[in-house]
């Protein structure tokens, strides 16, 4: 097929590296990932990408397709234009290890803090529960994260503004949605969303949600309702009082 | 000399998939203090990419399902080289790890009365896999790691362990390096639990991601550690052919198991072909009950598009052989048809087969409610690999334990969908609990500090040489070959063959270059891989040469039958005295009376 040319971030800091162009050959359905470990088999044999599963399933081989956060292995060729160099950057959002390859230890360190799932006692003596289908549902949204990090590298608070120390990002603001929706889950995680998580930082821009290769309707789902339980909570007393006499 | 970091583990995991979490928080759990080290970043491991669901006789869906069924189907389709114990360890231990996942925060697909729902799959006589949807590996993954990093477990994220170090006959401890930037660090350890997955790199079409170099199966090969049943590696029937960047990428056997069927370039639906003697009385014989069976009949058998996974494999190469097959080379996988059977199937097929959904329309723009899936075998899963004790899942080197897919065992000569999962489970909670036994009877040994720099300098030489190969190239090369002479289909020739070819292959490792400098290197880390993949292809090929008949994954078609008088045997393979691979055969060891019984009753 046709020749593409790539125009590849290289270099272990952004200060002294800079673009490299390669020409590759291209096959039909390739994509953006499948032509990085072709120029890397065959022209930069030490190019650093970090992947594992080329099928979406591992949110390993995140970065930046002209501009654009997403996973290089679902990222067909023939969805880009072609006709000018496709540009591949490290995510900016986290501290650049080389190439492609950025450190996103931090985030593994941000879910570690917070607080962990907590069950109801088991309904039944051989210790099981029973729990509703649409029960279920309600999370599996959720749990289908892949941990790619791209919503955190699109969302400004962490992207331009770093605020790193302040705010757990989208990612774990469904993470934790995913545990305070949780049927059997008893922990509360608010006072942390509102002090030490950041919530009231996300101001709704609903960029997370436009690149999450889940289709996790993170904004409207997980934040938002998260926000609501976090303002009725502190913030309405009377709101909280009526909507509990309304559910009744 | 390079300097070196130490840590210092009571027990120390290698890998951090399904099987070495589990093992980490059992060991934990025991009160030592774990070291757990993984290749790639944490929840990366392959085992997030497991779709169909995990096996365990819960007999939710039907209470005609026990251990005892769940045993019998496991050695039927192992072909009875299987270690029996484990299969009856696993068989009885799968349902109470799969209820703990649940303790822990995973959250399964239920049925109407609220308990968890188990799927219909290959060689499983009940439906019997719990499953989320067909993202199963995530759920499971992830339960694992979040419930993990909170049992005071320390993990070293992408790490490679490039050797096992020794202090007389046992391990003491291991050698890797980081990614990031190359250094060398040293692990003591009282234990070492390998749990590092496949080796499906070997080969060119392969639903395995590119961790599957078959390190945990050649560092305890070096170790001295016996490895066996080599010659059995799984081709899973359905692999993505088309386009050609996909290929070897899985789908999933749920859709079989959701009523898809399996048709030729002529619409003809050949599994009902040929359907094997041992499975002749548990399979339909028209495709009305095969439809039944899909949709929960309790009295209909299973289609033959369920039969065991070496079986279906076979069955779709005579028919690209025969020219039957479809225009890319495999052959027709349809879901879509069951529009004609229910109302709002698009529906279903969404909800039931999610990512396979996503993963067609993406990458093949293909839409699987509306059209036929081309599909074609891709080497999946090796059911071969380090010795262990059942009970303990010790290996034959002292103080080295196994679990996971880089041990064997279980599975015999052909595994059924969904038994890996609960092997991960079942046994990595025996090897973490056994491994923290052992570590506190035993002390940390002295490193040899002469031993680390040879291995050092050794895994840095390709930096030094000028004129030297690529190391990518010598792979793909390897894989070419092994994909060509070890494949499906085996013959003598090609195989001796394949031995030698094997040779000059690892001459050309020896001399690979890599450019660069030591920082997240590519070309480095795959000159390192490629001496476990030559290992473990050595150790393939002389095992399936030395097995002279036909017998679930392994098949001659100079010995197309299965030879009961000389075929029972264990194949194993071992490092002589002198460094290179040795094979035997051992008889297998004689079933327990009652589980013979059992499997009489159930014949
Ligand atoms: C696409 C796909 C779908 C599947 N679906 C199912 C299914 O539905 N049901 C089922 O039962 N089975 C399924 N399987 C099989 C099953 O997923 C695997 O066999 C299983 O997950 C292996 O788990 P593991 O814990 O042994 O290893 P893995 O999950 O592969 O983990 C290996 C770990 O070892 C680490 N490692 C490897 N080498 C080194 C080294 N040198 N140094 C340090 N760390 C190292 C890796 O980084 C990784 O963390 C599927 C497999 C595939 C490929
Ligand atoms: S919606 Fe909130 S979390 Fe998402 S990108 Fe915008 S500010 Fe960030
Ligand atoms: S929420 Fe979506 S974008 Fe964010 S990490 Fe998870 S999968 Fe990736
Ligand atoms: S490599 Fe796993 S998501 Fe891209």
């Amino acid at each position: 097929m046709a020749t593409v040319s790539f125009t590849i971030f290289r270099g272990n800091s952004p200060d002294t590296g800079g673009f490299e162009t390669y020409s590759t050959e291209t096959d039909e359905g390739m994509v953006v990932l499948d032509a990085v470990h072709k120029i890397q088999a065959e022209q930069a044999n030490d190019l650093s990408v970090r992947w594992n599963c080329k099928a979406g399933k591992c949110g390993s081989c995140s970065a930046e397709i002209n501009g654009m956060p997403r996973l290089m292995c679902m990222t067909r060729l023939s969805d880009l234009p072609l006709d000018k160099p496709v540009l591949l950057q490290p995510m900016k959002a986290f501290p650049l290890i080389k190439d492609l390859v950025t450190n996103v230890s931090w985030n593994f360190d941000v879910k570690k803090k917070i607080k962990k799932f907590k069950p109801r006692p088991p309904d039944n003596a051989d210790g099981t529960w029973r729990i509703a289908q649409e029960d279920v549902d309600r999370v599996q949204e959720f749990r289908k994260c892949i941990e790619c990090f791209l919503c955190q590298d699109v969302c400004h608070v962490l992207r331009e503004h770093r605020m790193h120390d302040e705010f757990i990002g989208p990612r774990f603001l469904v993470y934790a949605a995913a545990l305070e929706m949780h049927p059997l889950d008893t922990e509360d995680r608010l006072p942390d969303l509102k002090n030490s998580e950041g919530i009231g930082l996300c101001n709704i821009t609903k960029c997370c949600t436009g690149v999450c290769p889940e289709e996790i309707h993170i904004t409207d789902n997980a934040i938002i309702p998260l926000k609501e339980r976090v303002v009725d909570r502190f913030y309405d007393p009377l709101h909280w009082f009526l909507r509990l006499f309304k559910k009744s | 000399m390079n300097t070196y970091d130490t840590f210092d583990y009571d027990v120390l995991v290698i890998g951090a998939g399904g099987a070495g979490l589990r093992a980490a928080i059992e060991a934990s759990a025991h009160g030592v203090r774990v070291g757990l080290i993984c290749k790639s970043l944490l929840g990366k491991a392959h085992t997030v990419m497991a779709e169909g669901g995990v096996a365990a006789a819960l007999s939710n869906v039907d209470e005609r399902d026990n251990w005892k069924v769940h045993f019998t189907d496991t050695m039927r389709g192992g072909q009875y080289l299987n270690n029996w114990r484990m299969a009856e360890l696993h068989a009885k231990e799968a349902p109470d790890r799969v209820r703990e996942l649940e303790a822990w925060g995973a959250l399964f697909d239920r049925t109407k009365d609220g308990k968890i729902l188990q799927r219909n799959f290959g060689g499983h006589k009940y439906p019997r896999l719990a499953h989320v949807g067909d993202r199963t590996g995530l759920e499971m993954i992830r339960t694992l790691q979040d419930h993990g990093i909170h049992q005071g477990v320390s993990v070293h994220m992408e790490f490679t362990i490039i050797s096992l170090l020794k202090s007389g006959d046992r391990v003491s401890g291991a050698l890797g390096y980081d990614r990031e930037r190359g250094r060398f660090n040293v692990f003591r350890a009282k234990a070492v639990v390998l749990a590092t997955g496949g080796v499906g790199r070997a080969y060119k079409i392969t639903s395995n991601s590119w961790e599957y170099t078959g390190d945990g199966h050649a560092l305890a090969y070096r170790a001295g550690a016996e490895l066996i049943d080599m010659e059995f590696l799984q081709f899973h029937p359905t692999g993505m052919v088309w386009p050609p960047s996909v290929q070897g990428i899985l789908v999933t056997e749920g859709v079989r198991g959701e009523g898809g069927i399996l048709l030729n370039k002529e619409g003809r639906r050949f599994m009902f072909d040929d359907i094997p003697d041992l499975y002749r009385n548990q399979t339909a014989d028209n495709e009305e009950e095969g439809w039944r069976y899909t949709q929960g009949d309790r009295n209909a058998r299973r289609p033959p598009e369920l039969l065991t996974r070496d079986h279906v494999a076979r069955c779709i190469v005579r028919e690209i052989k025969a020219g039957r097959g479809s225009p890319h080379g495999g052959v027709f996988l349809d879901i879509s048809w069951i529009k004609e059977k229910i109302p709002n199937a698009a529906e279903v097929i969404k909800k039931k087969l999610p990512s396979m959904y996503h993963q067609f329309k993406k990458l093949a723009d293909i839409d699987i409610t509306k059209e036929p899936m081309e599909v074609g075998p891709t080497t999946h899963y090796m059911m071969g690999g380090i010795r262990v004790n059942a009970d303990t899942q010790m290996s034959t080197v002292p103080g080295l334990f196994a679990a996971g897919e880089c041990a064997a065992g279980l599975h015999g000569a052909n595994r059924l969908g969904g038994n890996s999962l609960s092997d991960l489970l079942v046994f990595g909670k025996r090897a973490g609990e056994h491994a923290a036994l052992f570590a506190k009877e035993h002390g940390f040994e002295t490193i040899d500090d002469a031993r680390i720099k040879s291995i050092v300098d050794e895994s840095l030489r390709p930096f030094e040489r000028t004129g030297g190969e690529n190391p990518f190239q010598v792979q793909y090369d390897l894989q070419d070959m092994m994909q060509d002479l070890v494949g499906i289909v085996r013959n003598e020739a090609e195989m001796q063959q394949a031995v030698t070819e094997l040779k000059k292959l690892q001459e050309r490792a020896q001399n690979v270059k890599v450019v660069g400098n030591r920082e997240y290197n590519g070309g480095w880390h795959t000159a390192l891989d490629l001496q476990n993949l030559l290992a473990v292809s050595e150790a393939i090929a002389l095992a399936a040469l030395q097995r002279k008949e036909s017998r679930g994954a392994h098949f001659r078609e100079d010995y197309p039958a299965k030879d009961d008088q000389n075929g029972k045997f264990n194949s194993v393979v071992r490092i002589s005295a002198d460094g290179q691979m040795e094979i035997r055969k051992d008889p297998l060891p004689e079933i327990r009376e009652d589980l013979k019984e059992i499997i009489a009753e159930m014949k």
